[in-house]
């Protein structure tokens, strides 16, 4: 009961920010809203005993990401109203139906998560220890992994390539 | 009750009690070593030899008056300082400061608490801990402040990695994350991990001078090319808070160099039988005695030692530091696999 009430709380709590996160004007309060978010999805990580995970989601997201997020947005930051701009290419019927194909996708998740429950393996019960975590993940799931790194490291290519001046 | 409530809260309100005490007498230290080494007094007047000093300041700074800037962006102007402070503070929570004891006839731990994850803990609450800077900096909106508030977010990145590096390599020795662990590792292993893993020591070291602002690399608060750095716009409590939490972290960071690297509560060379006696001293006085001489070593410093180029500091950290770092992680990774 007491976790239930634990859990729609933060649940709650992170869908505030989040909304806030959009919502304000100033972008730098924004950024601080994120970082807030982020720090309860930790502390929902840690209600659920996982504190590796709570650890790494306050070590990479709230405080290595945002850091550099809040670098940018203070260098580029005028503290000007956003332009009032209608960008016609925002609203038309690609981003409609792909809006639709994800809100689909959430039901569908819903839908499966709760008519078939995923069975407690063993594994899943111990995993916000570091040694299990690290097993499965470098041996079950080694090839998601790799390809995980792979995209950081085309994304970093990518960056580099971008923010290079002369060709 | 008494075990899962009363101690731990007692324990919280010591140490928490222990550390702004520490931190006030640090200046005054501070002050005292480096007017010896430029061979001044120091503070003399306030008490014999100016012991009484640090309590003259703290009333000093509280009945100044309290300064927000009109074009600062209030809240976050407001909210900036305790950013800073908390951070340092809760980081006491998983720093061991001795073994499990008995007081009272009752078995306590000299620990707030035992994470299996402690030393991840304390590298993401270093993480946490700049916005703080970078807030104040840029919440004074005025252009020094904003100027110190970047330098110290790019240093802190910069220097973040070379530092959870040097830590990986030191977990490949100890094979755990909780503080604990690690000195009972150090304890079983008969060493301490200064002499199995001295280049981590050194880049910890180094980074860690780097994270806290200190001098050599206390870039954010040049006072020569930036009127004071990101505090500029603060006064009173405000700058006070700042300056606490500075040195809590500088005692955050030596009480964590004392646990990884030199055996924590442990007294010295734990594996010479001959220095048993040295084991009458209790362990937590051990733990004290060699923070202090970690802090007394960041005074010398900084009284020894100019500052940094802003490009020379960006430079050790991602040329030198951060691939010493990496290969430390290989060369230790492979050691640990032959023997």
């Amino acid at each position: 009961m007491a976790e239930t009430i634990t859990f729609y709380m933060l649940g709650g709590l992170i869908l505030l920010f989040a909304v806030l996160v959009v919502s304000t004007r100033n972008t730098v309060h924004g950024i601080i809203f994120l970082v807030i978010d982020f720090l309860v999805v930790a502390l929902l990580y840690a209600s659920m005993n996982s504190m590796f995970v709570a650890a790494i989601q306050v070590l990479v997201y709230a405080g290595g990401i945002v850091v550099l997020y809040l670098f940018v947005v203070m260098l580029v930051n005028h503290k000007r109203p956003p332009e009032e701009y209608a960008d016609p290419n925002r609203r038309n019927w690609l981003g409609a139906a792909m809006t639709a194909a994800v809100l689909g996708e959430l039901v569908i998740i819903g839908a499966y998560a709760s008519l078939r429950p995923a069975a407690v393996s063993a594994s899943a019960t111990k995993v916000g220890y570091v040694k299990e975590t690290a097993m499965v993940l470098y041996t079950d799931y080694i090839i998601p992994f790799e390809l995980v790194s792979i995209l950081l490291l085309v994304a970093m290519v990518g960056a580099i390539i971008l923010a290079r001046r002369e060709w | 009750m008494i075990d899962s409530v009363v101690i731990p809260l007692l324990k919280i309100l010591i140490v928490l009690n222990a550390v702004l005490v520490a931190v006030t007498f640090m200046v005054l230290l501070e002050r005292k070593v480096i007017a010896w080494t430029q061979v001044r007094l120091g503070p003399m007047r306030v008490g014999p030899h100016g012991i009484l000093q640090p309590i003259a300041d703290v009333l000093k700074l509280m009945i100044k008056e309290d300064i927000t800037p009109v074009k600062a962006d209030r809240w976050v102007f407001t909210m900036s300082p305790m950013l800073v402070l908390v951070p340092a503070l809760i980081m006491f929570a998983v720093i061991p400061f001795g073994p499990t004891t008995s007081l009272f006839g009752r078995e306590v731990t000299l620990y707030i608490t035992d994470l299996n994850v402690g030393l991840l803990y304390i590298v993401s609450v270093t993480s946490i801990g700049v916005y703080g800077i970078i807030l104040a900096g840029w919440s004074s909106n005025s252009k020094y402040p904003l100027l110190a508030g970047l330098r110290a977010s790019a240093q802190l990145i910069s220097y973040e990695v070379a530092v959870t590096m040097a830590l990986v390599s030191m977990i490949v020795s100890a094979g755990t994350l909780s503080m604990v662990g690690i000195v009972n590792a150090q304890a079983s292993q008969g060493v301490w991990y200064l002499f199995i893993q001295p280049v981590a020591f050194f880049i910890f070291f180094v980074g860690g001078l780097a994270e806290t602002n200190r001098a050599p690399f206390d870039m954010p608060e040049a006072e020569q090319e930036l009127t004071g750095g990101f505090h500029t716009e603060y006064s009173g409590m405000r700058v006070a808070l700042f300056f606490l939490a500075e040195y809590a972290n500088m005692i955050v960071l030596a009480s964590v160099a004392t646990t990884l690297f030199l055996g924590g509560w442990l007294r010295p060379f734990p594996n010479v039988e001959a220095l048993a006696f040295l084991g009458i001293i209790p362990s937590w006085c051990w733990f004290l005695l060699k923070t202090f001489v970690f802090l007394y070593i960041f005074i010398w410093i900084r009284a020894t030692l100019p500052r940094y180029r802003y490009d020379q500091l960006m430079r050790i950290g991602w040329k030198v530091l951060i691939p010493l770092a990496i290969a430390n992680v290989v060369v230790s990774g492979i050691l640990k696999v032959m023997f």
